[in-house]
């Protein structure tokens, strides 16, 4: 019964199984079941429901997390099966992500990536210690909505604000909407550099990412 | 500027946070760890010195895994005693293993102006006027860098921030914001300027080092070079772990010391591999996550016990301990900085743990207060006061003063009252007035604390370095900055 199996796939999300998300996505692909079916009536249902466990403070921030990751899993194996069938599930927006060069915290932006994913993103992670012209030609080449510059570091900071420089030098600065973030990061440090988003987590990440795709479009 | 600083020695309080067995538990599995799972050292320099004593290195990862025999061979090296000096030999800090000692916290981003109350980006001219004020109080035993000299260039700015502090305050610096190996040596130029050459600085480290490791189980390039510059000039050489609980650490305690523990020591016996003998210290702040924000928290009841396990740890080595304490997340110095300051401060110093930072900062050492910072060190001499326990002994038993005020009578006159009367605590910043002297203007430890600030502050400002040094520290900087 494919309901009863996109019912599973569900709930496996929601109870942070990913490897079990992964087994039923494909068993369910075997089953003849369209992708498309599979992520907005398997995958998307399961993780809304994370999320208002999340909001009610029913499930933490881990919960969240290995939910988003059982879902991105998933997506992994339906993205070739979409493609074969000509068909794109549209994303909220494209971003590109990455700690600034001569940074090597990976976790605080990793977070923000996989909840940005979870929350329908197209996301780009370019790691850590990421030159500033792998921002550029990455946000160039994916035609990225936001790119999202992390660091951690007082003195890597600066970082930030050269990769806006960067964007303008290259003519891309009105096309794509700078996100800072990172543990020294503060608004007022945002505002001075001119980043169009700030935030202190990765919720708030997704609130703000949401925020600048609707000033886009 | 103070004259001396208050420590606490000889406690006569003491708790017992973990058994022996508890402890060669952890390190068991600490040397497990390092030896099995790796520590990524992402420097070549640091790789050749660990594969140079026998460590595994893969190049590619640059994860090198250590054998326990190795790393306890390296850490019984390091010394067990060493002095933290000071410009001023009174202020001479000899970490003994006896003595606890507050420093300010760091490294913050933001200050609340002492005078218009605003909360803005930190520049130089706040560190030395933080450290004017740190250095004002007994309590305040050495500097860290508090906050970030942000309207100078990274490249200096570390040494910006040095410069700054020694040229106000005679007291020991601990910097924690020097990261790279050009800075290092220009900041022990410095030292070696102040100390008079690098011989004399070798003997009395007036300055001492602390990098941070990137839990879980990896150091950062920078530190590590910064680090090993640091300890072949003699300095004291610290690594900080704060590894979080449920994120950067696994989610229980004994885990999170675990994989803190593999980041320390690894670190240390590095540096004992590169300069046998180097004198080296334990450093860690570590916490839980915040289960919703998945934020570091800086306050909370693992925190209060991390900071107690902590010196047993460093004890086991026989190296000093810098603990992260104080440090409260509370946005103002409110009901929660209050809780978060006290607990963990007491549960620091309850094993003796020799150093502690750090006080000033609030929202998890992101934004500098100086009222926090005068309240911090009352709560600091509560606690100096705590640890000297009860005294037991004829004088003290003042039975000759019962007998003598009897039954119904008072000792409010008697001789041994006020013979006495030092041994009691007496607050600057606690409320113990009448209601009615109160509700004149409801006023408090706030305003207390800021006007106390305020009045350093407002002095002329004592700059105790020569200027002929100040020029030169100048000119080392401009070095640095011109590359």
């Amino acid at each position: 019964m494919s309901e009863d199996l996109l019912a599973e796939i569900t709930e496996s999300v929601i109870g942070g199984e990913p490897e079990t998300v992964i087994a039923l996505t494909r068993q369910a692909l075997e089953m003849g079941l369209e992708p498309m079916e599979i992520i907005n009536q398997g995958l998307v249902p399961g993780m809304d429901i994370a999320g208002e466990k999340f909001s009610r403070g029913e499930f933490f921030l881990p919960h969240l997390l290995i939910a988003a990751k059982g879902m991105q899993n998933a997506m992994e194996l339906l993205e070739p099966e979409l493609v074969a069938r000509k068909q794109t599930f549209k994303s909220v927006g494209t971003v590109v992500i990455g700690t600034v060069q001569g940074d090597i915290h990976e976790i605080g932006k990793s977070l923000v990536g996989t909840m940005l994913s979870a929350n329908g993103f197209k996301v780009h992670d370019l790691g850590v210690d990421v030159r500033i012209e792998n921002f550029v030609s990455k946000i160039e080449e994916t035609r990225a909505d936001i790119v999202g510059l992390s660091a951690l570091l007082t003195t890597t900071m600066i970082g930030q604000r050269e990769v806006i420089e960067a964007l303008v030098e290259a003519g891309l600065r009105d096309r794509v909407k700078v996100l800072v973030g990172g543990a020294p990061v503060s608004q007022s440090w945002a505002e001075e550099i001119g980043a169009d988003g700030y935030a202190e987590d990765a919720t708030g990440a997704i609130q703000v990412a949401q925020k600048l795709m609707g000033a886009k479009s | 500027m103070s004259t001396s600083v208050s420590s606490i020695s000889n406690p006569k309080l003491s708790l017992n946070i973990l058994t022996e067995g508890d402890i060669r538990q952890i390190h068991s599995a600490t040397l497990e760890v390092i030896e099995s799972v790796g520590v990524k050292f992402p420097s070549p320099k640091a790789l050749d010195i660990l594969k140079a004593h026998g460590a595994k290195v893969d190049h590619e990862t640059m994860v090198a895994r250590i054998s326990g025999d190795v790393i306890e061979t390296c850490l019984a090296k390091a010394p067990p005693i060493f002095t933290l000096a000071a410009i001023d030999p009174d202020l001479d800090l000899p970490l003994d293993g006896n003595h606890s000692y507050l420093g300010t916290d760091g490294c913050g981003v933001e200050i609340i102006d002492a005078f218009s109350g605003e909360c803005r980006r930190s520049n130089k001219q706040d560190v030395y006027d933080v450290a004017r004020v740190a250095d004002d109080l007994d309590a305040i035993a050495f500097h860290w860098v508090p906050i970030s000299a942000q309207d100078c260039p990274p490249e200096s700015r570390g040494l910006h921030e040095l410069e700054a502090i020694w040229t106000v305050s005679k007291k020991h610096a601990q910097t924690e914001t020097i990261l790279d190996e050009r800075q290092m040596r220009a900041a022990i130029e410095m030292a070696a300027l102040l100390a008079g050459g690098k011989g004399e600085l070798r003997k009395r480290p007036l300055l001492s080092i602390m990098q941070c490791t990137i839990s879980p189980l990896a150091h950062d390039t920078g530190s590590l070079e910064a680090g090993l510059i640091a300890a072949e000039a003699g300095l004291p050489v610290g690594f900080m772990t704060m590894a979080s609980c449920a994120s950067t650490g696994p989610t229980t305690l004994a885990g999170n010391l675990v994989v803190g523990n593999a980041e320390v020591i690894s670190a240390l016996a590095l540096m004992q591999m590169a300069y046998p003998g180097c004198p080296v210290y334990y450093a860690a702040a570590q916490t839980a996550m915040d289960l919703r924000t998945g934020a570091y928290t800086g306050g909370g009841p693992e925190d209060f016990l991390f900071g107690a396990a902590t010196n047993l740890l460093a004890d086991f080595y026989n190296v000093p301990l810098s603990m992260g304490a104080f440090a409260t997340g509370a946005k103002e110095p409110n009901w929660q900085a209050a809780v978060d300051n006290s607990f963990s401060s007491f549960m620091a110093v309850s094993t003796l743990s020799d150093m502690l930072l750090g006080a000033g900062l609030l929202h998890g050492s992101r934004i500098f207060s100086y009222e926090m910072l005068l309240m911090d060190a009352e709560i600091w001499s509560i606690l100096h006061a705590m640890f000297k326990g009860i005294d037991v002994n004829e004088e003290t038993l003042a039975l000759d003063a019962i007998r003598e005020v009897g039954p119904g009578g008072t000792f409010l006159t008697h001789s041994h009252t006020v013979e006495h009367l030092g041994q009691l605590w007496l607050p600057t910043l606690m409320d113990r007035r009448t209601y009615s002297a109160w509700q004149v203007k409801r006023d408090g430890a706030r305003e207390w604390a800021l006007s106390r600030a305020r009045q350093i502050l407002s002095q002329e400002p004592l700059e105790s370095l020569d200027p002929a040094l100040k020029i030169e520290f100048e000119k080392i900087i401009e070095t640095v900055e011109q590359g």
